[in-house]
């Protein structure tokens, strides 16, 4: 950004712009690389999984094929981890799978209060809000006030069960299938399962909201 | 540890702010936080629990005001320095002074997609039956260790319902500190919302934890 220049009245100048964490982090990848430690193209590789390959899609399809095989949802309820890799989906933060299904009577919600532990296999890498305090310090003490935040009222009966991601395993929830849906292919259904109603701070989106 | 990361039932930590379409990175750093991380990951230096030890130790201050990948990097230069493979001065001037500790694996890009396609599984076998059997109530320990746990503080002390036999892992507060696997049986714990929060609880909560045997006693 040589282009900007600073007035000058600025008592010291900076050689560029980086910010803290971009020279730190160049400052980190520099070091690395000039001791063979690290590979600067397995980084891009890693990158471009997370960007393209891994990420909620690979959820989607695991939900979309739970509504329309109930086999299928049987195995993920029995055995998440093989019903998933059946899938192809599997690795790094998706190797002990759980699903846990909404019912007309309960709604699941998925926390790591510790760290940021997510399930990246299905839902790729997690957005900042997941592993920020805020979600992190209120999904277990008033679950309805954060979902509110999201825009999801539940009703007043509704059980609201929270899973603290405490250990190695990884939580995927099954959204409830919305109404309106029969005769969907697993495409059109995979369509209305957002990254959010599988973390449990959203329903699956109806026909209409999708269009 | 009683740090900044425990953060379950705190107040005033601001609004969730979820923020639509939001992009996977927010800068081009946090791509090279997250693959230089897990490329240190794969040397086979330190576990997953001790690096999770070392995001937890940063000053209460930085952890709370830092992003998750600031976090990464800060607690990754830790674990360098810690093990040999870097040095503060190298950090400070960004470049190579000395040849450091030579790592069992060096990631490379023909590597990335057979290691993060297979990860970091956990499960280990233990050749005891399990304690607690499903149905069965139990007692969440107090403590309070200065070292790594996986036991919130909001859900020590606590009773609660074995939901599930999760199968046998590695124990954390064991293997975060050198002290080997040490698998233990692994619980889903269920408890009350009343339970843990006391007067004006939500009456339709409940919340679960995934407990090692070791945190849960018989009532």
């Amino acid at each position: 950004m040589s282009e900007h220049h600073h007035g000058d009245g600025h008592g010291h100048h900076h050689d560029n712009h980086f910010t803290d964490m971009e020279a730190r982090v160049k400052a980190l990848e520099t070091v690395l690389t000039e001791k063979g430690l690290i590979d600067p193209e397995a980084i891009d590789a890693i990158v471009e999984t997370y960007e393209t390959k891994v990420g909620p899609r690979n959820g989607a399809r695991v939900v979309a094929k739970a509504w329309s095989d109930p086999e299928f949802a049987d195995w993920l309820k029995r055995d998440a981890t093989a019903a998933i890799a059946s899938l192809g989906f599997a690795g790094r933060q998706g190797e002990h799978m759980r699903a846990v299904f909404n019912t007309p009577d309960t709604h699941n919600l998925v926390v790591c209060t510790l760290c940021s532990c997510y399930p990246w296999a299905v839902l790729g890498l997690p957005p900042v809000w997941y592993k920020a305090p805020p979600y992190r310090s209120r999904a277990v003490i008033d679950p309805r006030g954060v979902l509110a935040e999201f825009g999801l009222e539940l009703s007043a009966e509704k059980k609201i069960r929270v899973w603290d991601s405490t250990a190695e395993l990884r939580y995927l929830v099954v959204p409830e299938r919305p109404e309106g849906t029969e005769g969907f292919s697993e495409d059109a259904l995979a369509e209305l399962v957002t990254r959010d109603s599988m973390i449990g701070t959203a329903l699956a989106l109806s026909p209409e909201a999708a269009r | 540890m009683n740090g900044p990361h425990d953060l379950g039932g705190q107040h005033g930590l601001g609004p969730i702010a979820p923020e639509k379409d939001e992009p996977y990175f927010h800068a081009e750093w946090e791509k090279r936080a997250l693959g230089i991380t897990l490329s240190c990951g794969a040397f086979g230096a330190w576990t997953l629990d001790e690096s999770r030890h070392a995001r937890e130790s940063l000053p209460p201050p930085i952890y709370l005001s830092a992003s998750y990948y600031e976090i990464w990097v800060r607690a990754l230069e830790t674990l360098l320095k810690r093990h040999g493979f870097i040095t503060q001065a190298e950090l400070d001037t960004g470049h190579m002074l000395e040849k450091g500790r030579e790592p069992k694996r060096v990631l490379k890009a023909e590597m990335v997609a057979g290691v993060l396609a297979t990860g970091g599984p956990c499960d280990r076998p233990v050749d005891r039956p399990p304690r607690f059997a499903v149905g069965q109530t139990v007692r969440t320990k107090n403590f309070n260790p200065k070292t790594h746990t996986r036991l919130p503080r909001y859900a020590r002390a606590k009773v609660g319902v074995v939901e599930a036999v999760q199968g046998s892992f590695v124990f954390p507060d064991d293997n975060a500190h050198g002290k080997g696997e040490n698998p233990q049986w692994l619980y889903t714990v269920v408890f009350d919302a009343g339970e843990i929060w006391g007067e004006g609880a939500d009456p339709t909560l409940t919340v679960s934890i995934d407990a090692w045997e070791s945190y849960l006693e018989r009532v």
